[in-house]
């Protein structure tokens, strides 16, 4: 029996299974279904992680390092090429690997860590023939950076979310000629400092409001033809272009990795595609915490692992304080321009001082206020000069404010009028 | 006055640079975008990150960056010093890859441990 299970070795589990090591747990296992712990990061070989967390700049398998360090100095038990198959409801964790064959553990808490991945050309449907060329942003990484393959000389990039834009600079530097980003939505998905250090840096067009409406070839791609769309997101006949090139790389979005969360009857939530969750990123099954992605897409890697850590010793505290009653439960719920918020439940009774909230808005906003209200009661006001759909907004709630509220209470966003 | 997005941190703030009053910057979160602010109008850097090959590890290319920024009109031409480098195994964490490249004084080092 082991006091905890992590299922998934990158940023998330890795954090997680620090922090619950750090707060005494001694019998924790990492389940990981690649060869090598770090996860996605080991492919995300640009810099710009850890400013948060380790107040330097560094590249995706530094910051991986850095964690696989620290938990080398630890007893946690690794166990690499091993998928897991089945969580069931008493924390059973059935998993087959090469080495190990089919086993199943048992577990006094798990935390669930699996990411993310993309979503494909089949999700959104793009019409046209089905040429090879065509493939996922983080696909093309795996094959640049990793493996060592060019995947196309001349590229268009549907899709303005991180990766896709990482990836243009990245095919640009070795080579290939990137010809267009296009995004379906008015404003980008992504950061902005990457439109402008991966699109701006290399004069690479940036098509907002603008889709894919057909790929040509019959082996390989030869064309993509991009058509501008109305505000309800339909293309305007007459307003084609048409690209020649030989690759079209898609980075139209991430969906939490779920099916062994789904499995275990853990009750989702719809608009994170993750598990629910409560302020110490414990599912509606006690004793079992998401973090990271898998919980909802986040931007920054800092974050996941801030995330993750509350996860861990959350974890070891229901494995070595055992189960506390629940006390009053506030719904957060979604207000005027909040697409979603995590946690979506907050135990009043077991926040310490200050409860994390997480969300993201649906519009762009300039000079705006972030209402907390409970009821008709304004409870606590956050000013913010910029609010963008591509980046995560972060609210504290200290417990005195979350004392006052009763049943629920909604997070909206208010734009301050310009002067 | 330029407007301009700070790239220096993921927050990304709106810097607003006044070249008429010796560049002066506003808008910025922090210290470090005064910095970016003035540097990217009047000598832009950036730190560049690639690959090379590597023989005998768990991969066949090693991730690698510039351990300090360059100037951005030197990106392709650093690059290029990258092509037909070939590492073998064990590589470290900041082993250097290629020295002095483009005669800026920086180096590409590796960013992982194969």
């Amino acid at each position: 029996m082991y006091d905890l299970i992590v299922i998934g070795g990158g940023p998330a589990g890795l954090a997680a299974a620090c922090a619950a090591w750090e707060k005494g747990l001694n019998r924790i296992l990492i389940v990981e279904r690649d060869k090598e712990l770090g996860g996605i990061l080991n492919q995300c070989i640009h810099n710009g992680f850890g400013l948060h967390y380790f107040k330097e700049e560094l590249t995706g398998p530094e910051y991986a390092g850095r964690f696989i360090q620290m938990l080398k100095d630890t007893g946690v038990e690794v166990r690499l090429d091993t998928m897991v198959l089945t969580v069931t409801p008493d924390r059973q964790v059935h998993m087959v690997g090469r080495d190990t064959g089919y086993r199943i553990e048992e577990a006094r808490a798990i935390i669930l860590a699996m990411g993310c991945r993309e979503r494909t050309r089949g999700a959104i449907a793009i019409p046209g023939q089905r040429p090879a060329g065509v493939l996922t942003a983080g696909a093309a990484q795996r094959y640049v950076n990793m493996e060592g393959w060019l995947p196309g000389r001349r590229v268009v990039i549907l899709g303005s979310g991180d990766i896709g834009l990482i990836m243009a600079r990245r095919m640009t530097l070795e080579g290939a000629q990137v010809l267009a980003c296009v995004e379906v939505m008015p404003y980008s998905g992504g950061l902005n400092r990457n439109i402008v250090q991966c699109l701006h840096d290399y004069d690479i067009p940036l098509y907002l409001s603008h889709t894919v409406t057909d790929i040509r070839g019959r082996d390989r791609v030869e064309q993509v033809v991009v058509s501008q769309v109305d505000e309800r997101r339909q293309p305007i006949p007459g307003t084609e272009m048409v690209f020649d090139c030989d690759t079209l790389l898609l980075s139209v979005g991430l969906i939490p990795e779920n099916e062994l969360t789904r499995q275990a009857g853990i009750a989702m939530d719809p608009r994170t595609n993750g598990a629910v969750v409560y302020e110490n990123m414990e599912t509606s099954l006690p004793g079992v915490f998401a973090c990271g992605n898998v919980a909802h897409v986040h931007d920054l890697v800092d974050f996941v692992t801030a995330e993750s850590q509350r996860a861990g010793r959350a974890a070891a505290d229901y494995v070595l304080g055992g189960a506390v009653p629940d006390g009053p439960v506030l719904e957060v719920k979604n207000g005027d321009g909040v697409t979603y918020t995590v946690p979506q439940h907050i135990r009043p009774g077991r926040v310490a001082k200050n409860c994390d909230l997480f969300f993201r808005v649906n519009r762009i906003c300039g000079d705006s206020q972030i209402l907390v209200q409970s009821g008709d009661t304004l409870i606590a006001r956050f000013p913010r000069e910029h609010l963008a759909p591509g980046e995560m907004e972060h609210i504290v709630l200290p417990r005195v404010l979350l004392d006052r509220a009763s049943d629920s209470i909604t997070v909206s966003i208010q734009e301050v009028a310009s002067k | 006055m330029k407007e301009l997005i700070c790239i220096v941190c993921p927050k990304g703030c709106h810097l607003r640079v006044d070249e008429a009053q010796d560049y002066r910057v506003t808008g910025n979160g922090c210290p470090r975008g005064e910095e970016y602010g003035k540097m990217e109008l009047t000598h832009p850097t950036r730190v560049v990150t690639s690959t090379v090959r590597c023989t005998g590890g768990a991969h066949s290319r090693c991730p690698v960056k510039t351990d300090g920024p360059i100037p951005k009109s030197l990106m392709m031409q650093a690059v290029r010093c990258l092509d037909g480098v070939e590492l073998t195994a064990p590589v470290h964490t900041g082993d250097i890859v290629v020295p002095n490249v483009c005669g800026t004084g920086v180096s590409f080092v590796a960013t992982r441990d194969l």
